[in-house]
């Protein structure tokens, strides 16, 4: 799909009446479409084209790309770098910002700068402690928190000054999403917390990895009973399991993964594994699709990014909808520029 | 102590009640206070807040304490100092993610907020962000002080 107002694909948009950025992903979500998101996995490099070629397997399948900001607390290209990149061809990339590594100083001139140079997305999360990472010996910082933070992009955003009162002459404009994990404890707490982030400022969410759809359905249901369903995009966190073998791990290694008893033995039993995760990614997408409130997918594959496209394609979430890529129609380009 | 810090959480509604009986007293000697003088005050006073509040609460002294608002549970012994609920990483067991041995402190601020009235409601209000000037300074004498709007 081409917008109509757009003077040339992958440029920034007009911002329309209610929108907040002039990206293409809140056009998607705004648009009622069914958003797909990834995520990249960035570089231990400092050569752009490996940011290039990590974001080109997800060509004609994704909305958004995330770029995460040392995840896992380990040391990688940094989210702010790799959406400089990937703005630069057009991509429509969500910076994510932690704050385990950067004090309220550094994250709001980062803010500034990513917005500077066309990014129209964040995603507000707390981070992963140290220990979880390569760095085991670092300063945690957390000088803000999740919702600390979303309160400071929105004031950046909507009140045009710094958190120190200092006015910014032309302010970010950008999306704002937090993350939120239905599967953790205190379950009962869970739709509460996202309450208070939609409180502080987030316009959508992207969730933690659901393999279990009855314990998504009650998050939901108490969402909807709070009346946050049409105050917030929620997409829901899918991936692909390589293996009984690897989902065990996960689930005993990472925290916040919930991975049930029943997902395990499927996997366990299949010819194929690899294929069965596949399979079994693809029918939680369909699942989870037709449950109320659900705004999209964001499909989290670590190190198994290739078999993005193939899971988006089979699930038939795009309905032949084909998000918009660095060249996929250069005559229209050339007309729009032209004109 | 993590013993008693539990202790704390469990007998939240009773301590909240003391607490606001506390607060209301220290409302009412705040013209003695300034007689002394504020300034003159704030270290003999953080000491004791710091002895007390450790034993019960394992108080990081923030000096902008917010324990009503959570069941008694100090959001500052969280390793990420979260203020605004749990990570996403909290255990099936409810622990914390970080430090595996320990209870995550907003599993214990949830149970410890609903023996509180009001206290779930007082969950959801959002903390903003933190003065970290404020670190090691009473909390109780800054309280006083917003209460009665005589604010440095």
């Amino acid at each position: 799909m081409i917008f109509e107002d757009e003077p040339v694909p992958g440029y920034p948009l007009p911002i329309r009446p209610g929108h907040t950025s002039p990206g293409r992903f809140e056009r998607v979500l705004r648009a009622g479409l069914f958003a797909v998101t990834t995520e990249l996995d960035p570089p231990d490099s400092a050569d752009p084209e490996e940011v290039f070629s990590r974001a080109r397997v997800f060509d004609g399948y994704v909305d958004a790309i995330n770029a995460t900001d040392g995840s896992g607390a380990n040391c990688h290209m940094s989210s702010v770098a790799v959406c400089a990149l990937l703005t630069r061809v057009g991509y429509a990339p969500v910076m994510q910002i932690s704050c385990r590594d950067k004090n309220r100083i550094a994250i709001q001139g980062d803010i500034l700068g990513a917005a500077a140079m066309g990014v129209c997305n964040l995603l507000c999360l707390t981070g992963d402690g140290v220990q979880a990472g390569d760095h085991p010996q670092a300063l945690p910082v957390f000088d803000l928190d999740a919702l600390t933070l979303l309160e400071t992009a929105r004031t950046l955003r909507d009140e045009h000054h710094f958190l120190s009162g200092r006015k910014i002459s032309y302010a970010p404009r950008v999306l704002l999403g937090a993350a939120e994990n239905p599967f953790a404890q205190p379950i009962e707490w869970r739709a509460q917390r996202l309450a208070k982030k939609v409180a502080a400022g987030a316009q959508f969410i992207q969730t933690q990895w659901c393999y279990d759809v009855p314990l998504l359905r009650t998050f939901m249901r108490h969402v909807e009973d709070l009346g946050l369903l049409e105050k917030v995009f929620i997409l829901v966190g899918v991936g692909p399991l390589r293996s009984a073998k690897s989902a065990e791990w996960i689930r005993t290694h990472v925290p916040g993964v919930h991975i049930p008893d029943e997902v395990i033995k499927r996997l366990a039993g299949a010819a194929d594994p690899a294929a069965e995760g596949r399979r079994l990614c693809i029918d939680l997408i369909q699942e989870i699709r037709t449950i109320k409130g659900v705004h999209g997918v964001h499909v989290m594959a670590f190190r198994q990014e290739h078999t993005v496209a193939e899971i988006i394609e089979r699930s038939g979430v795009l309905n032949g909808r084909k998000p918009w890529y660095p060249g996929r129609d250069p005559q229209a380009n050339t007309d729009r520029m032209a004109s | 102590m993590y013993a008693v810090r539990q202790w704390s959480v469990r007998h939240a509604r009773g301590l909240n009640a003391f607490y606001r009986g506390f607060e209301a007293a220290l409302v009412v000697l705040h013209p003695l206070f300034r007689w002394i003088g504020y300034g003159r005050l704030e270290r003999p006073v953080a000491a004791v807040e710091r002895s007390v509040k450790g034993l019960l609460f394992d108080c990081r002294m923030c000096g902008q304490c917010i324990l009503s608002s959570t069941g008694m549970s100090c959001p500052m012994n969280c390793p990420k100092n979260l203020r605004n609920g749990p990570c996403g990483g909290v255990r099936a067991n409810g622990h914390c993610e970080v430090r595996p041995e320990m209870k995550c402190v907003w599993v214990a601020a949830f149970a410890g907020s609903a023996r509180i009235p009001g206290g779930i409601d007082a969950l959801r209000q959002v903390q903003h962000a933190v003065d970290r000037r404020l670190q090691g300074r009473s909390s109780w004498l800054r309280v006083v002080r917003q209460r009665v709007g005589d604010e440095p």
